[in-house]
């Protein structure tokens, strides 16, 4: 299976509009360790992993507005956000992740 | 991120080259750093030499108030396993499993086949033919399985000399003795004998050739994940 970064490159070469999410920084028990990657296309279409699973869907969501509006975004999760019901990591731990366009 | 960047950064790590990528996350603005560069003059090359040693990537704060995100790449770990044999028909399923890229060298042709290793890089010939093409490196293991001095001799000598960050020999404490002497007796150093692993593997009472395995490639793990930066250190000093 190709790394997130081999497939951002393809997509990119492919035509698509492609964001490139990276954890950058981890409190507590996170599930994935910085330097992780998710790429995503302007689809919705996703590889790779920031998290277990939790908070996949808000990065997505996120991406399309940076596809879109071309500005990086610094976006932060855990269990003492206002939306921890539905994007809250389970194991406790607090990330940060920064998604880009690629250009 | 500029594609024309990904793509440099995507080169450096076909080639097994570490890099780090440096983001101010305000700007946006991204440069890449690789290991070979010329730190002298970079107002981070304290951080970043020692990531190269880590791997380690995450955000960090500079003086001025402002922060930078470091995306270090480093090689994926690879294992090449000298011989063909039992144990490394269950080693190298197992450590493709866990991660690692598995390279298996032995130039008896009966045992390198094919049918034994489907899905795993393999050499039918000997290692000093091989090895010099495949470019061992700190991030690369190396675990000699033959039990024959001719073919494990060569390796592991190649296998010091690169600064694998990992060597290991099957053997019992009476053959290692044997085969330091014989490795002394090529000019290999005191202190790069005394980095082999032998008797090879965890002590977890290993018995069988898929239990040995279990023991080679969990000893493997804990060098890689407990030990990387002293290794790595110590073979560029």
């Amino acid at each position: 299976m190709d790394d997130p970064l081999t497939i951002a490159e393809q997509w990119s070469e492919a035509g698509h509009q492609v964001a490139l999410a990276t954890v950058v920084d981890t409190w507590g028990s996170a599930p994935r360790p910085t330097g992780s990657h998710l790429v995503i296309d302007e689809g919705g279409r996703f590889e790779g992993s920031v998290s277990g699973g939790c908070v996949e869907g808000a990065v997505v969501a996120e991406a399309m507005d940076v596809i879109e509006t071309g500005k990086p975004q610094m976006l932060e999760f855990g269990v003492a956000d206002e939306t921890a019901w539905e994007v809250g990591l389970s194991c406790g731990g607090t990330i940060r992740v920064y998604v880009e366009k690629v250009t | 991120m500029d594609l024309a960047l990904l793509k440099e950064l995507n080169a450096e790590r076909a080639a097994r080259r570490a890099a780090i990528l440096v983001t101010d996350p305000d700007s946006g603005a991204q440069r890449l750093v690789r290991e070979a560069d010329d730190l002298s003059g970079d107002p981070l090359a304290e951080t970043l030499r020692s990531r190269f040693r880590s791997g380690k990537s995450g955000r960090i704060e500079l003086d001025d108030g402002s922060s930078a995100i470091l995306t270090v790449s480093v090689p994926s770990a690879r294992i090449v396993v000298i011989g063909a044999v039992h144990i490394s028909q269950a080693l190298a399923p197992m450590a493709t499993l866990a991660g690692f890229d598995v390279t298996v060298i032995d130039p008896r042709t009966a045992f390198a086949t094919p049918e034994r290793f489907a899905g795993v890089t393999l050499h039918a010939e000997w290692p000093q033919d091989v090895l010099p093409g495949i470019a061992l490196d700190p991030y690369t293991a190396v675990a000699a399985l033959t039990h024959d001095p001719k073919i494990d001799d060569p390796a592991l000598t190649e296998a010091l000399a690169s600064g694998c960050f990992y060597v290991g020999a099957l053997g019992s404490r009476k053959t290692h003795g044997k085969r330091r002497e014989r490795l002394a007796a090529l000019g290999v150093p005191e202190a790069a004998l005394d980095r082999i692993a032998a008797p090879i593997g965890l002590a977890i009472g290993a018995a069988s050739p898929a239990e040995i395995a279990v023991a080679v490639l969990a000893q493997i793990i804990e060098t890689l994940r407990i030990r990387p930066a002293e290794t790595r250190t110590s073979e560029a000093a």
